[in-house]
């Protein structure tokens, strides 16, 4: 089951009186229910604004938009009621970019909690929805802490928490790790490989390569349009088409495809590094047994 | 440089003041401004000192910390003390120079005067900064306040906005020293010239604070709006405030405290007894 579909989908932004700005034109996609899919684009590639226009934060105050969107089965149209987009943000979880910008509460537990008290959820379930979430991040032994002395891959995993605690379908990353440092970065990806494994639709804004490589499918954005769409291994065979569009392939992608190139015996070009290694040491094992 | 200023004066700790629900702490606090108020005789302020002292015991805050809080309220001390003690024309005369005479009625004056300041600033701040997280106390607020909503008051939006500003203290903290390097890197001079040239150095602080403070506002408000927040109706709470035993015996203790003032005054203006 389609649980994000758009069809045609363009939006342009308001800028002044009646000054159109377009960002997105003739979008066509559909997320399945469980999938993990990477949405690549450099900046001003109109990621962000796809991200925002699923979650219905942007409206018809904030520009025009044409074409089709569905969510969870419900097609988003001009007269969609505030209940209606409200009981539906249940159900889309983001999580934004600044670490320190989305966290609202003095302690981290309140913090996660933050979310299910919004949705008037009696106390105890509460309680335990917290304590799920935070065993979930791995963060449940800084429960009382403040969330200023946290790190910033820390803060963004309690924001993560905040968002499991809702029980969403779908979480939307909008470059959640973009002012991450790498090991912040690091933990951030793992725990968001383990929550597709929970079962949790994930949708991944990011213009890093090696991050969108860890995706079923990669749907690459360039100026508002669609430019390519596919799994990472499909994407990322082509690396010309991708640097036509300032982007590039994973480091561990361009080393395999330079050794293939010096005679090594590589069929599939691995996109990650956990399948790079794989590769490598099957390769030694090979020249070993020889 | 500015990294570490604690929150308010909060000390935190487990004791029976630390765990007493913030509304009642609250009114425990006003009944004890009221006995600080009541309080004429010497004897009733004997007596409320001890309860300080007992306070402190209880709460196991240093001794040293209340006399620190007492710092800022030094000057209102001895400046009423000094009013007190020239402006006042009854009792026996007991020293005089030029103008000035001393008055023994004017002594006693001062010296309760002073009593009741220090006790006054003591209690409350044993009862609430010291022994209440900001946070609890925003909520003992809320909760104090919440009769007003009948009123039309939105008294769950005051304690969001309290609760929000509380968290982002550190924060923008933060973000200050981190444009105060910056600004230092491209040469600007905080620390020399008069006061004006001081206060033209702080705008190249302020305006980028400024501008990022909105922009954050903006994000956070976004993020809220993402987990579904519409303001205080037809929300829960993990933490919800719960009155116990042990709140009901201390608001007893403290009806108790102020009933004992009260009649010590009553002995000794009604009945002459000379305490």
């Amino acid at each position: 089951m389609d649980i994000i579909k758009i069809k045609d989908l363009s939006f342009s932004y308001k800028d002044g009186e009646d000054k159109l700005i377009p960002v997105l034109k003739n979008i066509d996609m559909s997320v399945k229910e469980g999938e993990f899919v990477a949405v690549l684009g450099h900046n001003g590639s109109g990621k962000s604004t796809l991200a925002k226009l699923i979650n219905m934060i942007l409206t018809e105050e904030s520009g025009e938009f044409t074409g089709e969107l569905s969510v969870c089965g419900k097609i988003i149209t001009d007269d969609i009621t505030e209940d209606e987009i409200y009981e539906l943000r249940r159900h889309i979880g983001m999580v934004h970019q600044n670490p320190d910008n989305q966290i609202v509460a003095t302690t981290v537990e309140e913090d996660v909690a933050f979310g299910p008290e919004n949705l008037g959820i009696p106390r105890e379930e509460i309680r335990k929805r917290v304590d799920e979430a935070l065993e979930d991040v791995g963060m449940t032994e800084y429960m009382h802490h403040a969330p200023h002395r946290l790190s910033g891959g820390q803060k963004q995993r309690v924001a993560i928490a905040g968002i499991i605690a809702m029980q969403p379908e779908v979480i939307i990353f909008d470059e959640s790790t973009a002012m991450l440092d790498p090991h912040g970065r690091r933990e951030v990806m793992k725990t968001i490989k383990e929550l597709n494994k929970l079962g949790k639709t994930i949708l991944l804004i990011t213009h890093y390569m090696d991050e969108a490589a860890e995706a079923d499918r990669i749907i690459v954005l360039n100026d508002g349009e669609i430019y390519k769409e596919g799994t990472p291994q499909e994407i990322f065979s082509d690396a010309e088409a991708l640097r036509r569009v300032r982007l590039d392939v994973p480091q561990v992608t361009e080393l395999f495809t330079l050794l293939k190139e010096a005679g090594l015996p590589i069929q599939n070009i691995p996109t990650t590094t956990d399948g790079g290694a794989e590769l490598l040491k099957n390769l030694f094992v090979q020249k070993g047994g020889r | 440089m500015i990294n570490d200023i604690t929150l308010g004066q909060y000390f935190p700790g487990d004791s029976v003041i630390h765990r007493a629900d913030p509304r009642m702490k609250l009114i425990i606090a006003f009944i004890m401004i009221g006995a600080v108020f009541a309080a004429s005789s010497l004897i009733s302020f004997a007596f409320l000192a001890l309860v300080v002292v007992l306070l402190i015991f209880i709460s196991k805050i240093s001794p040293l910390v209340v006399l620190k809080g007492m710092k800022p309220v030094l000057f209102i001390l001895f400046f009423t003390a000094f009013i007190q003690v020239f402006l006042t024309r009854t009792g026996t005369l007991i020293a005089e120079w030029w103008i000035f005479k001393i008055y023994s009625d004017g002594l006693m004056m001062a010296f309760k005067m002073m009593c009741r300041i220090a006790l006054l600033v003591a209690s409350t701040s044993l009862l609430l900064s010291y022994t209440t997280s900001p946070i609890a106390l925003t909520d003992g607020i809320e909760g104090l306040l919440s009769p007003l909503k009948k009123l039309g008051l939105n008294t769950h939006d005051f304690a969001m906005m309290m609760s929000i500003a509380m968290r982002f203290i550190p924060t923008i903290i933060e973000e200050t020293d981190k444009i105060m390097s910056a600004q230092k890197a491209r040469g600007t001079d905080f620390s020399s010239g008069g006061l004006i040239k001081r206060a033209k150095a702080m705008i190249p602080i302020f305006v980028p604070l400024l501008a990022s403070e909105i922009r954050r506002a903006d994000e956070l408000s976004c993020a809220m709006i993402c987990r579904c927040y519409r303001g205080g109706e037809g929300r829960t709470k993990l933490k919800e405030l719960k009155i116990t035993s042990n709140d009901v015996i201390l608001l007893l203790v403290c009806i108790g405290i102020l009933a004992l003032v009260i009649t010590a005054n009553i002995l000794t203006t009604h009945f002459g007894l000379p305490i």
